[in-house]
């Protein structure tokens, strides 16, 4: 049955489009694709730009396939329906014992939409992308067949659906293996920094001993001011005596935010406060997992405040380079240029560990994550020379954040590109899909 | 531990109940008409820390089968601390107009059926002296209205009913509650253009959950309908009747 809806946008809440709805209440119901001209499966809508839009198609929305099939608390083995959030998963498997084996910023993804983009996390230098950990699903195809497919059963299939943008059929259940911890607690330690090659460094230093590594930084702040705070934790059971969690403290963005709220002086203002606050913190200690890993998810609906037009997030890998060639030093420098920075930034070292999906995006190198206002033509000239340099460093951009990248970059960026659209379901198709393969 | 009794388990309200027995550990013995959704509802509460769950095929409008099936989750579960009625339809109102048969089929699984249930247990209850039966009614039963008047005099009787049995039970120390909710967001609902006023099952859920914990005896989901239905019911006939709310 077609859901009666106003729309469905993507985190980004750029591009507007037109799309049905169609919401199967359980994972076996079956699905009318020959009364659909193209579908997509839409999970949370956490993907920032057109991969989970369908403009003029379908979207076959999985939020109420949200059940647990089974949970093995023994040998750390969840089955659910591909809809389950990880939030969800993670209410029910903290108190037994268990973590995700990887955990995107944001908690509110289903566990669907994390295996179609074979997401990663701050542990990636050590445990690599969650499709790692996937160790089965049934696929749905619009032929009406039911696919169960695993590394042994169906390989083919299973590489090109992880990471493979729900483009290869729906995915109904999924089996996936869970990391044992010691305590619902993460011991973080915060080091502010200086510069890039003190961000390698501390990356360096970290990685080894550190589960969980990321820094965060002052997109706006020239190379001479440069303004970063490193973040390493591992799991850790809760101190003896336990603060009240943070993450009770709840709110959302309740409009559009007016766009010139967002400009240099009140970004340069938070991005300060933010390091001041955080650089004074005590060096290490203990927090509850769920502030450390998603700080945003306490502010509901914060895409709201880039306004009506959106906002771009910009994430890319490039090889790490030598000190004085860095190629992420160069897009840095593109960035400031323009004038165009945001809000707190991101840095991280993958490390490489390889990942069984074909279209995956982490590969050995830094990632660079930043938000843009969507400004119009000046924001899509500056992303597009961005591109350029990724290109010629031989890096990737990530499509799970994408709402504009061309068809020659993406193919540049995802070499196999080709041989992953053999296993792309004739009926499924997305806003992405049709521009970047024109 | 509680032990808890659900006739429409599958319905997406109940589920989310369901979920909250669930993690706090209960033993709960599930009802509903299909075999397929009502297992995947089961492994669902098996994996969220249910101590025990059971499940049995029934269809509501079998009335024959209801002593039985009561019978079967007290010997099964040992006891019964709770039970919660959640099943129901949303009737085709147009069809309903054209079609006393679809009318009184529609009384039969919104009225009579819960009628049937809740005289078994409110004996069985009674002659215990302890347990909660909770009900799922609607804000539509606060006022006919001419959009579905045949769900409202269903969820309506049911709520006149259960204000009665309260009253009669309340020297027996038995709760009743009649859980009203608004417009959730539910396949039951998927023809109706969602809008501000929609509560998610999940919210809804819980607060059948802590309704059900409380004894409260009529609650509205989400809060504010206990004040828009007070408005609903304060204007007068003759403008009301002039409505097409």
């Amino acid at each position: 049955m077609t859901e009666a809806f106003e729309s469905f946008e993507s985190w980004g809440r750029f591009p507007k489009v037109r799309q049905d709805v169609f919401r199967p209440g359980w994972a076996a119901d079956p699905i009318p694709f020959e009364k659909f001209s193209s579908v997509l499966p839409y999970g949370q809508g956490r993907s920032y730009g057109d991969s989970c839009l369908n403009d003029g198609g379908t979207l076959i929305v999985t939020d109420r396939l949200n059940r647990l099939a089974s949970f093995d608390a023994e040998a750390g083995v969840l089955r659910c329906e591909a809809g389950a959030t990880l939030e969800d998963i993670l209410g029910v498997i903290v108190p037994r014992g268990w973590f995700l084996p990887v955990s995107p910023g944001t908690q509110f993804v289903s566990v669907g939409g994390a295996v179609a983009n074979d997401i990663h996390g701050k542990n990636h230098h050590k445990a690599g992308t969650f499709g790692r950990f996937v160790r089965r699903f049934e696929l749905l195809r619009s032929s009406g067949e039911r696919l169960v497919c695993s590394p042994a059963e169906n390989a083919d299939l299973f590489g090109a659906t992880i990471g493979g943008l729900g483009l290869t059929g729906l995915m109904t259940w999924v089996e996936f293996a869970l990391k044992k911890i010691p305590g619902p607690h993460i011991d973080v330690e915060t080091l502010p920094f200086h510069s890039l090659e003190d961000f390698f460094r501390l990356s360096d230093a970290g990685d080894r001993d550190f589960e969980y590594t990321v820094a965060w930084f002052d997109g706006l702040s020239s190379p001479e001011k440069f303004r970063g705070l490193f973040y390493r934790g591992n799991h850790s059971a809760p101190p003896d005596r336990v603060k009240a969690p943070s993450m009770n403290l709840r709110f959302a963005v309740p409009f559009n935010c007016p766009s010139a709220l967002l400009n240099r002086w009140t970004l340069g203002a938070f991005n300060r406060l933010y390091y001041d606050w955080n650089a004074h913190k005590p060096a290490r200690h203990s927090v509850p997992y769920r502030p450390f890993f998603y700080p945003l998810d306490t502010v509901g609906r914060w895409n709201r405040v880039y306004g009506r037009r959106g906002f771009f997030q910009y994430q890319c890998v490039v090889p790490k380079g030598e000190p004085g060639r860095r190629p992420v030093a160069a897009v840095l420098q593109e960035v400031a240029k323009s004038g165009q920075g945001s809000f707190l930034s991101v840095l991280k070292l993958f490390g490489d560990r390889a990942s069984p999906g074909l279209l995956s995006f982490p590969r050995p190198g830094v990632t660079l994550a930043m938000d843009f206002a969507n400004r119009g033509q000046k924001t899509f000239d500056l992303l597009e020379r961005l591109d350029g340099l990724v290109r010629d460093a031989g890096g990737a951009v990530y499509p799970a954040k994408d709402a504009r990248m061309s068809a020659a970059s993406f193919q540049s960026f995802f070499p196999r590109w080709r041989e992953f659209a053999k296993f792309v379901d004739p009926k499924f198709s997305s806003g992405f899909w049709r521009r970047v393969t024109l | 531990m509680k032990k808890i009794l659900i006739i429409g388990a599958t319905s997406a309200i109940a589920r989310e109940t369901a979920r909250c027995f669930a993690a706090a550990g209960d033993a709960l013995f599930l009802v509903a008409r299909d075999p397929e959704k009502l297992t995947a509802v089961a492994n669902d509460l098996k994996a969220r820390g249910a101590s025990r769950v059971e499940s049995f095929e029934m269809d509501a409008n079998d009335f024959d089968r209801h002593g039985l099936i009561l019978h079967e989750a007290e010997e099964i579960l040992e006891g019964l601390d709770i039970v919660l009625i959640a099943h129901g339809t949303l009737p085709d109102q147009k069809a309903c107009e054209a079609s006393f048969a679809e009318t009184e089929k529609e009384l039969r699984t919104n009225f009579l059926s819960v009628v049937a249930l809740v005289t078994h247990l409110a004996n069985d209850f009674e002659k215990k002296g302890a347990g909660t039966i909770a009900v799922i009614t609607s804000v539509a039963g606060d006022r006919g209205r001419p959009s579905n008047y045949v769900y409202g005099a269903a969820k309506g009787a049911t709520s006149i009913f259960l204000s009665g049995v309260r009253a009669r039970l309340a020297k027996s120390n038995v709760a009743v509650v009649d859980v009203r909710p608004g417009f959730v967001d539910t396949p039951m609902t998927a023809a109706i253009k969602k809008n501000a006023l929609f509560a998610s099952p999940e919210a809804v859920g819980r607060g059948v959950y802590r309704a059900i914990l409380k004894k409260k005896s009529v609650v509205y989901l989400p809060w504010f309908w206990r004040w828009v239905m007070a408005a609903v019911r304060f204007i007068p006939e003759f403008i009301f009747k002039k409505t097409s709310l």
